[in-house]
């Protein structure tokens, strides 16, 4: 082991450069963080804003769509989910389904 | 891995022999953020306690330090309940347990001089403190030099409470101590200034108190401005909820105040009129925090200007300006709107020190106003970022609550209002 020091720090090295808690920086962070506001932190919200952390993606896309099309009685999330392509959408739900 | 076994780890390291074999552990960790990076950002309001914990969510490697005189946050949404006796101050008060938790440091001191240079600030009694990275988070502070016979010292009489804590219970014991019969008077103040629909939302929770404990009493509102925000859904909501009880003045109608007379307790308009009151909350024209003022980092009208997509503070490389201070194109001067920024300027930082392009930003906003407890109304919109329009609203996106909805749709919304609070301060201090 002393001999190949690299190899045995390789691993705890990769482990320390991503650590379980850091928020990775990407489109669906950038877009779903701002519906931490409202939903709390990680989409999980401590009032009576429902949490949406670990709903299945599909079930968040349909409820963006259904809101949009008013398809699902929103009060505010009408004026919302209009702000958001399908692309975005997409982005959004994978987010929360995999925060748990 | 916490910073404290992450410095410790570090120093194994060294002595293992293996920092000098050439291997650079430091580029190799923190997903090649500089480890050393020392972010400082001073105030921790909605905007800077948001900033902070997204940093530390975004890398924890990073050293943060918040700068806070207050060891208590209170909060400016939800005031007007504290002012018409329905909560009490602890609970729109949050201190900052939890990002001490996570490993940022809380200071308590006040930024006497910014040094971009050298970048280091200096406070209180001497002592100094150095930032890789700076952030302005100060919010508000008022042009008192605008108004005529009131200076600072005499809102401890005549309180603008637009600033949580001691105001809002100086105006609150006003406000109890009022006889029935009296007059409330309200004077909400000219464009820009924090929280568009904060004045008319205390006026219907003052209408709501004094509804019930004071009815003979009369609320009079003298504005400085010809509109407002939601205000055909507020003034839907005065007529049904307290018919009679409140008359607002626009400000070419005689609205416009030039003069406080704090002795006598009246305020006199442009047009001559002098309105003597039994309690007066007169909420003066307002400008960025005065540490952006100290600094030079403010325009001609007292806000600063920044790059709208990183906050980054207009001819500066370490300095970024969020929340009310900041001018930041559609979004108006909110709790919300400073949190949102928060998170855009954390992860523009932490993507500049790692030398990558920041994805394309989004921004929330989403204001609840209550015209009784249990009638609420809300305005929202969805933002993004264009090189030539600066923040600019989703179009189809946003708008304000219908004005024909029934009791039960604004019976939710109210419910929102408490459940939006429950979840931004937890997503701001939590």
């Amino acid at each position: 082991m002393n001999n190949r020091p690299a190899a045995f720090l390789l691993p705890i090295l990769l482990a320390l450069s991503a650590p379980a808690s850091a928020l990775e920086i990407n489109q669906g962070t950038m877009l779903a963080n701002s519906c931490a506001a409202c939903h709390g932190t990680h989409g999980k919200s401590p009032g009576a804003i429902p949490a949406i952390n670990g709903k299945p993606a599909a079930f968040i896309i349909q409820s963006m769509k259904d809101f949009q099309s008013g398809a699902r009685p929103a009060t505010v999330m009408g004026r919302h989910a209009l702000g958001y392509s399908d692309e975005e959408i997409k982005l959004i739900a994978e987010h929360f389904a995999s925060q748990q | 891995m916490d910073i404290k076994n992450r410095r410790q780890f570090l120093k194994l390291l060294a002595a293992s022999g293996l920092a000098s074999t050439g291997f650079n552990p430091i580029s190799a960790l923190a997903m090649s953020s500089k480890a050393s990076a020392h972010v400082v950002i001073i105030g921790g309001g909605f905007g800077g306690a948001t900033c902070a914990k997204y940093l530390n969510m975004f890398d924890p490697s990073l050293s943060i330090t918040i700068i806070e005189p207050s060891k208590q946050f209170v909060t400016c949404p939800f005031s007007n309940m504290v002012l018409s006796g329905l909560q009490n101050i602890d609970s729109i008060s949050h201190g900052y347990q939890a990002h001490i938790k996570r490993g940022i440091n809380v200071v308590h001191d006040v930024v006497k001089q910014i040094d971009a240079e050298k970048k280091q600030l200096q406070l209180s009694a001497g002592k100094s403190l150095k930032y890789d990275k700076l952030v302005l988070s100060p919010g508000i502070d008022f042009k008192w030099d605008e108004v005529e016979g009131m200076t600072a010292a005499d809102a401890e009489k005549i309180p603008h409470a637009w600033k949580a804590g001691s105001q809002t219970t100086i105006l609150q014991r006003q406000l109890a101590g009022m006889r029935n019969g009296g007059t409330f008077l309200l004077a909400p103040p000219p464009n820009p200034f924090r929280c568009p629909p904060g004045p008319y939302e205390r006026i219907s929770m003052v209408a709501n108190y004094l509804k019930q404990h004071k009815p003979k009493s009369k609320i009079l509102v003298l504005d400085a401005k010809n509109k407002f925000s939601k205000q055909p859904l507020f003034m839907q909501g005065w007529k049904k909820l307290y018919p009679g009880m409140i008359e607002w003045v626009a400000a070419d109608k005689g609205g416009r105040v030039d003069q406080v007379d704090v002795k006598n307790r009246t305020l006199h308009t442009e047009l001559g009129d002098a309105h003597k009151a039994d309690v007066i909350n007169f909420i003066p024209p307002q400008k960025a925090g005065a540490i952006a003022h100290t600094a030079g980092l403010v325009n001609d009208d007292g806000w600063c200007p920044v790059n709208q997509r990183s906050f980054k503070a207009d001819g500066q490389q370490d300095i970024h300006i969020i929340g009310d201070a900041s001018i930041a194109g559609k979004m108006p001067k909110s709790g919300f709107a400073a949190n949102s920024q928060g998170k855009v300027c954390a992860a523009a930082i932490v993507s500049e020190l790692r030398g990558k392009t920041m994805p394309e930003p989004s921004y929330v906003n989403t204001c609840y106003s209550l015209v009784s407890p249990d009638y609420g109304i809300s305005v929202a919109a969805v933002y993004r970022y264009s090189k030539e329009k600066g923040i600019y609203k989703v179009k189809g996106s946003g708008g304000v609550s219908p004005k024909q909805a029934d009791a039960d749709y604004r019976k939710h919304e109210a419910r929102y209002a408490k459940g939006w609070y429950d979840s931004i301060t937890f997503d701001s201090f939590g």
